[in-house]
């Protein structure tokens, strides 16, 4: 799953873009700047205005006929044979790994596993298929990092996040002190097991706080919501960024 | 929305641990020591999958031939003069303990370390019926001495320090000097324990695994206290839930190391024992009786579910405990059951059922540091997921857990068919994420919002939606 180059499948003209309803309602422009970055590649890329949510809150909250629904709406919504683009490793995750396990009792299972198999998160992506070289134009800045736990475990794409930051010349990354903890936002479980959720939140934003670091990178903006949700409650100024943004700012 | 009265225990729990500075101090210290030692004990990652790949297939072969390997374990064990009794459920298995501590006027019975003993709460039990049982693990010890029970399953003190430990032992130690050297608070303790396995009627000890093919019984232990009370009394009582039984002798070794690597590091254990028989007529040593008894409770309906009898792999190592974010930020006591941590959200709600323990199967946020870590490659993410479904499904339900359904309510219900409805209609989506965009910031804070906000600032809902965005610049959304 983790092999750093290789190109899986040979570059294509064009695309699907996987928008997350995270991303939709908040952070609108961590999705366009993936897109952007996928278009400076010469990709074209096609955004189906029927997408809505890849079905991950009741999937994980025991509702699996109401998740069902929702992902059947994706692959509706994602027709042709085309590769899914996804900027986040917790949807992708979902829509690669959960489906197959999601529809393992559907007679539609075989669609199912057709449409996981050309789900790819974006900074895997832009690695792995595009071979994208990037140039650093920006100012020097002192980053940190969060993995998202779908990203690092399930999706395992962080090699891929991480190469693309280690192109960025000016950009010097101070890892955290637990960076393969979770931040405790876990989706439904953050409202939950808010007290539990929060506890989490509150350590893993003084791991940030103490790398000094000027900004907050990720590929998963559920997280970000989260990191950003409790660093702003404690009044403490670590913006938070999705990765695609930051790049995009930057080249 | 209503909760269930496991949903309340559990909040009240874990306000009481998150609260407590000191443990959490404690556990995060112990936590990261425990992790950091087992990281450098498999460091090669490609030799460890090799070896986790090979105790996962020896843990499945072996459930997959359950019944037969539980009756050869039973024949072998009897040729070699061990006796045999089987208990369905945890009050059978007292009875039976009771039983042969009475047969022999036993007062005195003494412990090693055995988390099933913990499930059929043995100790309570005999302490009712006039009869000391005196722990003599280290751990297990100290716990004891201060009422408690066990907050982890490999290291039952681990949410103490050397400090509390020091207080107690001169609290509670007739004539022990308050001291914090480790040493000599060893040192107090292995006195004070001496005598009681000189003094010991009756052993009682765990089983990390029986093997069906000899009928031999492994202990794994580090203080020599398991050997203690497994040779010094003329009894020994041994006590294992079914699934503990391996098919042969060479499955030992790949698992042991597994074992005792993922639970503290070590490449192997000061001590382990293999007993396969009662004293012999030409030894000098050990007991004159050995009983084995095997605990179903609630263990053969999980065997008899396909996707649930991933859960009777575990070779109870805690790593699973030791790296899990929520284990470490509330130790064992919080989730008010036997086996905390991820191995226990599976466990407990399948034994006990969901309307005693679903809430367990909520504590985790799906991170898969458990999945990443156990030694026998068991499938936790799709356990939880699994009992969080039975947890709703009312009727008939796929699994048969038992409680399913408990947790059903119909606003919950209503709420997820809602959710459905607005994700499977683009045109509702496009108007209800207009609003949101609109009045995003202006949401009354009640539900999932007023939970998020207790603690974090309301998400920042963007004027235009992604969709919106998308369309204003002309991208392609053909199809």
């Amino acid at each position: 799953m983790n092999d750093p180059s290789p190109a899986s499948i040979p570059r294509p003209g064009k695309v699907y873009y996987f928008g997350t309803c995270v991303i939709d309602a908040c952070f609108p422009q961590a999705g366009l700047a993936g897109i952007e970055l996928l278009q400076r590649e010469g990709v074209h890329v096609i955004f189906p205005q029927a997408q809505s949510c890849c079905g991950q809150p009741a999937h994980n909250s025991g509702f699996p006929d109401e998740a069902r629904r929702v992902a059947r709406h994706q692959l509706k919504a994602f027709p042709k044979d085309d590769p899914i683009v996804v900027p986040s490793g917790s949807c992708a995750g979902m829509l690669k790994h959960q489906y197959p396990h999601l529809f393992a009792h559907e007679p539609d299972l075989d669609e199912v596993r057709r449409f996981s198999s050309r789900i790819y998160e974006l900074s895997e992506f832009m690695v792995k298929v595009l071979q994208v070289r990037l140039e650093d134009r920006g100012e020097p800045i002192k980053v940190t990092w969060h993995s998202s736990c779908h990203a690092l475990r399930e999706m395992a794409i962080i090699p891929y996040a991480k190469t693309l930051l280690g192109q960025l010349e000016r950009v010097e990354l101070v890892e955290l002190q637990n960076e393969r903890e979770c931040c405790g936002f876990g989706g439904t479980f953050s409202v939950k097991q808010p007290a539990i959720s929060a506890a989490m939140a509150g350590d893993k934003v003084n791991d940030i706080v103490q790398t000094g670091a000027a900004r907050v990178l990720s590929t998963d903006c559920g997280c970000l919501l989260n990191i950003a949700g409790t660093l702003g409650y404690r009044q403490l100024n670590v913006p938070t960024q999705h990765l695609a943004e930051f790049i995009l700012e930057r080249t | 929305m209503t909760k269930t009265a496991d949903v309340v225990a559990f909040e009240r729990n874990v306000t009481k641990a998150l609260d407590d500075g000191q443990l959490r101090r404690n556990l995060r210290s112990a936590m990261t020591t425990l992790s950091q030692r087992r990281r450098a004990l498999f460091a090669d990652a490609e030799a460890f999958e090799q070896l986790r790949a090979q105790g996962q297939s020896i843990r499945r072969r072996a459930l997959s031939r359950l019944p037969e390997l539980l009756e050869q374990l039973e024949a072998r064990c009897t040729d070699n003069g061990i006796q045999v009794h089987w208990a369905e459920t945890t009050a059978e298995a007292n009875a039976i303990c009771l039983d042969i501590i009475r047969r022999h006027g036993a007062q005195r019975v003494i412990k090693g370390k055995s988390m099933v003993s913990e499930e059929m709460h043995l100790n309570h039990f005999l302490e009712e019926q006039g009869i000391e049982a005196l722990e003599t693990d280290l751990g297990e010890y100290i716990i004891q001495l201060d009422g408690e029970t066990p907050s982890h399953i490999i290291v039952p003190a681990i949410h103490k320090n050397k400090d509390q430990i020091a207080h107690l032992f001169h609290d509670r130690i007739p004539n022990a000097p308050y001291t914090e050297v480790v040493e000599e608070l060893n040192a107090i303790a292995r006195q004070e324990l001496r005598e009681k396995f000189r003094a010991g009627e009756v052993g009682v000890s765990g089983v990390n695994f029986a093997v069906a093919e000899t009928g031999t019984l492994c202990l794994v232990e580090n203080e020599g206290n398991g050997r203690m009370c497994t040779t010094a009394p003329p009894v020994h009582i041994a006590l294992m839930g079914l699934e503990k039984v391996v098919e042969k002798l060479q499955d030992v070794p790949p698992l042991l190391r597994l074992l005792t690597g993922s639970a503290t590091g070590q490449p192997i254990t000061t001590y382990f024992n293999m007993i396969t028989a009662p004293r012999q007529p030409d030894e000098r040593d050990g007991p004159q009786e050995v009983h084995l008894v095997i605990l179903d409770n609630g263990r053969s309906s999980i065997y008899g579910d396909p996707e649930r009898r991933a859960t009777l792999q575990c070779i109870r190592c805690g790593a699973c405990l030791n790296h899990c974010p929520i284990y470490t930020r509330l130790g064992g006591h919080a989730y008010g059951h036997v086996y905390p941590g991820p191995i226990g959200s599976i466990l407990t709600p399948q034994l006990e059922g969901l309307d005693e323990a679903g809430v367990m199967a909520s504590a985790s946020t799906f991170c898969g540091a458990c999945e990443e870590v156990c030694p026998v490659k068991i499938p936790f993410t799709e356990i939880l997921r699994m009992l969080r479904n039975e947890a709703y499904a009312r009727g008939e339900s796929e699994h048969d857990v038992k409680g399913h359904g408990y947790r059903y309510t119909t606003v919950e219900a209503l709420s997820w068919k809602s959710w459905a409805l607005y994700n499977t209609s683009p045109g509702l989506a496009r108007i209800g994420s207009q609003i949101l965009g609109k009045l995003g910031q202006h949401l009354p804070m009640i539900g999932p919002l007023k939970e998020w906000t207790r603690t974090r600032t309301s998400p920042p809902f963007a004027p235009k939606s992604l969709h919106q965005l998308a369309q204003e610049r002309g991208l392609d959304h053909d199809r």
